[in-house]
């Protein structure tokens, strides 16, 4: 059994309610812990040891946050700045990453066909998570592909929040008892994409 | 009348033109003072007469002093400082003792030497004293050791006019009356004689700590202010009297008396009331050292007296270096605590004359001494010039090698207050790596710093002298924590005026006491409680189960307007202030305009608009 990192980064949870919803889903699976960077550290002061002790006792690390301007809520850049030091994280030395599965778990405003070249948004979603590929790249983590939450702006009707939060669960748990097809999953677009089809099946 | 009219004129002439000379020499006041006796002495312009009585009154200059160094320290303070004062002064003076009565034994009687050896013992506390508290050196660690040196030395002197006689070997002179004017303790027998004595201390605590607190109050309430110096000096001077009434010094008593006054919140109007006249008799004291220079009688023996002074020195010299080496005292705390302390002090000529009338020793070995005695005290201020000379040549050095190794430039910050805020940004200066220096007129919660090697200076930062002395001249900033409006005002003036590029932040009480330092141009202002207040309101937001992030934005977000009004308010309530209103009703005023401007803001409009942006098609 895996352990699971989530490193919580939204600062107005109170107006996110599919936030709100996919960290309900998963906060209570045993061997998943919930790190929420807004509430632990209010003055972005990032105790970066405790955050290093974290990483290093997860073997998988995600980061689940709204996309705010294609990118992450500032106190993200911020940890990444702080956190992943020379010689932990990177470096000739810096080996405390390796291996440690990474993906990110992304709440996006727009509709999925706006993430797409000739869209509103002009670029996917893969590739404005490009710097998170490299970064998991530099520290020898093992990326794959986000799983995504699209249309949040125009508010997700009830039976949707409930179908991406079983599916974030589901996704959760696979992860954890390792039966989730990694080579598989890092041909798709998304995570979620068709989260059955790489599941593997244990009874 | 005409005749003290013309002598008080001539000493304090001679006392104005040659302490400023001496003083833009670079010679300090004390020489200055002595300079001036020898000058207007009989051995030169001859202008003055009755040197004798003269500096036996002045004397009293001493007994204020001390009264003034009992204020600045408080009991508890005086309590951690025992093993300095018994073991230092202790060692000093039996050292010093041995050694002086060992050598005047090969020339004199057991006895006279062993005089000789307890009078040589005693330091001048009049100038080294003065003189510390001119350079500043007072709270220095080595200014402590000395003035533990001297406190015991003045008790000291209390044993030894009881054991003089029964050194006697002449027969006495004359009956002498050292009784008091008063009454006569001796008249008394012996366990009557303790009784009264112990009483006297006794009645010096009562007075301090019960009495002086009513009485002073209602003189206080008079509001005139004369009425007080009066009061002040009286206090002075009866226990003086009851002091030697009883057979103690009376330098002890006020020194006792100071002390217990020290917790008093009158004691900076003692301070300042004394002070004046402490200085001038003090002043005159050393003039009429200086005039008693017995020129004619140094210049027939002056190999005979030049040796005894050069051995004096040496041998107080060598006996302070001992205590210091057993006290393991650094090196340069070591060199200024014996050069300080090496010279014969004014109690000595008290003793002298003592010894003379009890028949201990005879003038031919009094005279000589009492000259060399002066001399080493006219040397005294010589000597610590020529230590502050080669301590600067050394710490040029010193600096040099520093800078070198470390290359991070100091600023130069004072705090002025060590009270509860002062305390903490204190702390966090210094964990920043800044080394401030600390004025405070509280010894007690600074004592910790002390020990750590800070720069605290006791006493009232109000004042220019000790402003000047914490360094404002080169300070880049002063930091103002005095809780009290008026002294902050006062001080922000002071600054202001004397050290115009000095900057300056300070802490308000209130929002009043915050737009009376707006008057005054200061710009950086924070309210006392403020920040307190917003961090708890942040820490119960969180209680009452909001999200971490959000309390502190909340929290920020309302300094921020708080800030961002203050102007305006200030604007509003010096407007106010055209048409008189009371205290009262401004409070409630400032309350009303304060409560209205933050309804009127959308503070949690702000909050987190940007992240409630709707679909931005």
């Amino acid at each position: 059994m895996h352990k699971v990192l989530i490193n919580f980064a939204h600062p107005a949870k109170k107006h996110s309610k599919i936030n709100t919803a996919l960290r309900k889903a998963i906060e209570d699976i045993e061997g998943v812990t919930v790190n929420d960077l807004y509430s632990n550290y209010p003055d972005f002061l990032i105790d970066v040891k405790r955050e290093q002790r974290l990483c290093e006792e997860n073997d998988i690390i995600i980061f689940q946050h709204p996309l705010y301007w294609y990118s992450t809520p500032a106190i993200m850049k911020e940890w990444q700045d702080l956190v992943l030091e020379h010689g932990w994280a990177y470096g000739s030395e810096g080996d405390a990453l390796k291996d440690k599965l990474f993906f990110q778990v992304i709440s996006a405003g727009g509709d999925e066909e706006t993430y797409h070249k000739d869209g509103y948004n002009r670029f996917t979603i893969k590739e404005l998570t490009s710097s998170y590929q490299a970064t998991a790249h530099l520290c020898k983590m093992t990326w794959i592909p986000p799983f995504c939450v699209f249309g949040a702006h125009r508010g997700l009707e009830e039976e949707r929040v409930r179908h991406f939060s079983q599916e974030y669960r589901k996704a959760v748990i696979a992860l954890r008892d390792g039966t989730l097809d990694i080579r598989q999953v890092r041909q798709d677009k998304y995570l979620n994409e068709d989260l059955d089809s790489i599941i593997r099946k244990t009874d | 009348m005409e005749e003290f009219l013309l002598q008080l004129f001539i000493f304090l002439t001679a006392a104005a033109i040659a302490v400023p000379v001496a003083k833009r020499l670079g010679l300090g006041s004390v020489l200055g003072y002595l300079l001036a006796g020898i000058i207007i002495g009989p051995f030169s312009l001859s202008l003055i007469g009755h040197v004798d009585e003269i500096m036996h009154f002045t004397e009293f200059g001493v007994v204020m002093m001390l009264f003034l160094v009992g204020l600045e320290l408080k009991p508890s303070l005086l309590w951690q400082m025992k093993t300095p004062i018994l073991g230092m002064g202790g060692s000093q003076v039996i050292l010093t003792t041995l050694m002086v009565s060992t050598l005047a034994f090969f020339f004199l009687p057991w006895q006279q030497a062993f005089a000789v050896g307890l009078i040589i013992a005693l330091s001048s506390t009049a100038i080294v004293l003065q003189t510390l508290k001119e350079k500043g050196l007072m709270n220095t660690a080595p200014g402590k050791s000395i003035f533990s040196v001297l406190l015991f030395q003045d008790l000291a002197v209390i044993p030894m006019l009881a054991l003089l006689p029964l050194l006697a070997t002449v027969a006495i002179q004359d009956s002498g009356d050292h009784g008091s004017a008063l009454f006569d303790i001796h008249s008394l027998p012996g366990y009557l004689q303790l009784l009264v004595t112990v009483l006297a201390i006794f009645s010096i605590f009562l007075l301090g700590r019960y009495a002086s607190r009513p009485i002073f109050r209602a003189i206080a309430s008079t509001g005139v202010r004369e009425v007080f110096v009066a009061a002040a000096l009286a206090l002075v001077v009866g226990i003086s009297l009851l002091m030697t009434a009883v057979g103690l010094s009376p330098a002890l008593g006020t020194f006792l008396a100071g002390v217990v006054l020290a917790d008093s919140e009158y004691r900076h109007e003692l301070e300042s009331d004394i002070e004046p006249f402490k200085g001038l008799l003090l002043g005159v004291f050393f003039i009429s050292i200086g005039a008693s220079l017995d020129f004619s009688l140094i210049g027939e023996n002056i190999l005979l007296i030049a040796g005894i002074v050069v051995t004096l020195i040496a041998f107080k010299w060598l006996a302070l270096v001992m205590t210091g080496l057993i006290f393991k005292m650094a090196k340069r705390e070591r060199s200024l605590f014996a050069i300080a302390l090496a010279q014969g002090g004014e109690f000595a000529f008290v003793l002298f004359q003592f010894s003379k009338t009890q028949g201990v020793l005879p003038d031919t070995v009094i005279e000589p001494l009492i000259s060399a005695v002066a001399i080493s005290m006219f040397l005294a201020p010589l000597l610590f010039m020529a230590y502050e000379k080669s301590s600067a040549d050394e710490e040029e050095k010193d600096d040099s090698r520093e800078s070198d190794n470390i290359g991070h430039t100091g600023h130069k910050v004072i705090i002025a207050g060590f009270g509860r805020l002062g305390t903490d940004l204190g702390r966090f200066l210094i964990s920043t790596g800044i080394r401030p220096v600390i004025v405070d007129h509280d010894a007690s919660n600074i004592d910790v710093l002390r020990k750590f090697g800070f720069e605290v200076y006791y006493g009232d930062i109000t004042r220019l002298d000790l402003l000047e002395s914490a360094g404002a001249s080169e300070a880049e900033l002063l930091i103002i924590t005095i809780s009290d409006v008026e002294k902050s005002k006062a001080l922000v003036q002071l600054a202001k005026k004397h050290y115009p590029k000095l900057k300056i932040a300070v802490n308000a009480h209130d929002r009043s006491a915050s737009y009376d330092l707006m008057d005054l141009g200061v710009t950086q202002i924070r309210i006392e409680t403020f920040g307190s207040a917003i961090n708890l309101g942040q820490d119960s937001l969180e209680l009452l189960g909001y999200d971490p992030y959000e309390a502190y934005k909340m929290g920020r977000i309302f300094k921020k307007k708080d800030r961002d009004i203050f102007p305006k308010l200030y604007k509003m309530h010096r407007e106010d202030e055209a048409n008189y209103i009371s205290m009262y009703q401004r409070h409630t005023e400032d309350l009303e305009e304060t409560m209205s401007l933050d309804r009127n803001s959308n503070d949690i409009d702000i909050l987190d608009k940007a992240w409630r942006a709707k679909d931005p098609r």
